[in-house]
């Protein structure tokens, strides 16, 4: 089985955000920018099934990105991933869900590969589009947010948390399955991997977008909280915290 | 200025509270608000939706389907959207409506803005939407260049309309779809009804705990809110097995916007932080006097969680008879 997964560059969570100067975005000055978490256990979930079938088939990591995104498709490399795709673009940060997906579903056609791993978010905009867009854009099924998947055969059972419960869903390939924290145990690159990821081919082509409608009009920092009270210690605060919560916040 | 359709979801006979928060919103922008409903509950459930906002009810009753396709949901919205050609389409950002709105946006060729916290008309009638980004590190606010906006909006941000009548319900035969992803079957949780994203309050722990087995204390104070509150928990407690990874509050976890949020024995990593600050009150309890978390709480107690959760618990209950 041929699997494509998708993935993302992304700033690290312990980022401490500033608005970029000339453009709706953060202030990439500085920032470390690291593979998207979520795309580290489509990664897992791509190694671990081509492991079950004996070490049949490829696993390839397809990412828009700028030539900076070699570094996280090394990371894949290094992980085990076979090859590695970069849809190239300097502006690839400010694009929207609706454009990546056009050009990775673009990308996966023209691999010919029969199913898409890939985070269910990418940490950096929030949106949770791109795998569904993907599916839909390709026709195929899709299963998002996936802590559980079973494929035997063409025949998928995926497992996600929903409020409340967990939801079963089945679906056959070709499908784009996202995947959720809590899937796997990401595996760690080793040294060898490293050494292994620097010969393995990466590829640079021009992503082909899909026209875009969405429009970001502006980037704001969230108001800081005026809190800080601390309304005393140890047990003996428990009276006027309720107090407050009851005559000051009415939340009780 | 052309409506906004609303897709509302259901449980059993009920539409769900996240949606008729939707409905809400989208009356408030103005226009005709127009509601879909699906499933075999809908007819029922559309007759509930008096006071929701909504102008009109499209319940597609679907007998021949014994399971739940989100192919089949996004067929009947598109048919829906071609007839109105909303503004735009809301949707609930519950674990449906994440699944749904990226799927219909695709097919429609619109632009989709994604757990909206703010709504707003522009200059020229159309939606804008401001949504967090990084976790809520910061927002933007985007809109459409072509016609429709989809949407999701998040739980516990918008109010209900609660004003207004019952809308005129008609019903709507589910177009052939071709049915790719099936729910075969939901399986409820044993700890309960309530998720943390949708709870109106959240009683969230991490390692000032200390061990995995003192959750109780914090499992008694939810309890003292009769059904309203939800657990969370800091990324370091579910790395360390201690909670499900349902539960996780932060960037690698889930957002919310509850009234009110306990953080208990909680530091306040930056990424936790992002994760709870809308809230609208936020009380921490944590024994280092200097923990981030007390430059973001409303109230802070400081001392021993073990021995404040449960005199709190306590009090509480007392308060809220």
């Amino acid at each position: 089985m041929k699997i494509a997964v998708c993935m993302k560059r992304v700033p690290a969570t312990d980022t401490k955000v500033k608005p970029g100067a000339g453009r709706p975005w953060i202030d990439s000055t500085g920032v470390e920018y690291v593979l998207n978490p979520y795309d580290e256990f489509a990664i897992e979930e791509a190694l671990r099934l081509k492991e079950a079938r004996g070490g049949a088939g490829e696993v390839v990591v397809v990412c828009v990105g700028s030539a900076d995104a070699q570094k996280e498709l090394r990371t894949a490399l290094a992980m085990g991933a076979d090859r590695a795709i970069l849809l190239e673009d300097a502006q690839a940060e400010l694009r929207d869900a609706q454009e990546i997906a056009g050009a990775l579903a673009a990308a996966v056609k023209e691999l010919g590969s029969e199913l898409v791993l890939l985070g269910k978010t990418g940490v950096d905009r929030d949106q949770s589009q791109t795998g569904q867009r993907v599916a839909t854009r390709l026709g195929w099924g899709c299963a998002i947010e996936c802590a559980k998947i079973a494929i035997d055969g063409s025949a998928i059972r995926a497992e996600r948390e929903i409020e409340g419960g967990r939801e079963v869903l089945e679906l056959s390939l070709p499908a784009v399955l996202s995947c959720e924290k809590g899937l796997n145990e990401p595996r760690y690159a080793g040294l060898k991997g490293i050494m292994a990821a620097k010969k393995k081919p990466l590829e640079t082509k021009a992503p082909q977008y899909a026209a875009a409608q969405g429009e970001v009009l502006s980037f704001e920092m969230p108001p800081e909280r005026s809190g800080g009270r601390i309304v005393g210690s140890g047990v003996d605060a428990v009276a006027e915290l309720v107090r407050l919560l009851q005559q000051e916040a009415k939340v009780l | 200025m052309s409506a906004i359709l609303v897709y509302v979801e259901t449980k059993d006979d009920q539409p769900k509270k996240a949606s008729l928060e939707a409905l809400g919103a989208a009356s408030r922008l103005g226009g005709e608000v127009v509601a879909l409903l699906y499933g075999r509950h809908a007819q029922a459930a559309a007759a509930k939706l008096a006071l929701s906002g909504a102008a009109k009810a499209l319940a597609v009753e679907d007998a021949q389907r014994a399971h739940f396709s989100p192919e089949a949901v996004v067929a009947a919205l598109a048919a829906a959207a071609a007839k109105l050609s909303p503004r735009a389409i809301f949707f609930a950002a519950t674990s449906q409506g994440r699944d749904l709105a990226p799927r219909l946006a695709e097919k429609l060729g619109c632009a989709q803005a994604s757990d909206c916290t703010e709504l707003r008309n522009g200059g020229d009638g159309k939606v804008e939407a401001r949504r967090p980004v990084m976790a809520g590190k910061a927002y933007t606010w985007m809109r459409a260049k072509n016609a429709t906006l989809v949407a999701t909006l998040r739980p516990n941000v918008f109010a209900e309309a609660k004003s207004g009548g019952a809308p005129a319900v008609e019903s709507m035969a589910a177009p052939a779809a071709d049915l790719k992803s099936i729910v075969k079957e939901i399986v409820a949780s044993a700890s309960g009804v309530l998720d943390v994203s949708e709870a109106p309050v959240v009683v969230s722990g991490g390692r000032g705990l200390k061990e995995a087995s003192n959750w109780k204390v914090l499992e008694d104070l939810a309890a003292a809110f009769g059904g309203r509150a939800a657990l969370g928990a800091s990324r370091a407690v579910v790395d360390a097995g201690w909670r499900p990874h349902a539960e996780q509050v932060g960037q690698t976890g889930k957002t919310v916007a509850p009234q009110l949020y306990f953080a208990v024995g909680i530091s306040g990593a930056i990424q936790h932080l992002a994760g709870m600050r809308t809230a609208k009150t936020i009380v921490a309890i944590n024994k280092d006097a200097e923990a981030p978390i007390f430059k973001v709480a409303d109230y802070g107690i400081v001392g021993d969680a073990l021995e404040i959760v449960p005199a709190l618990t306590a009090a509480i209950k007392k308060a809220i008879g």
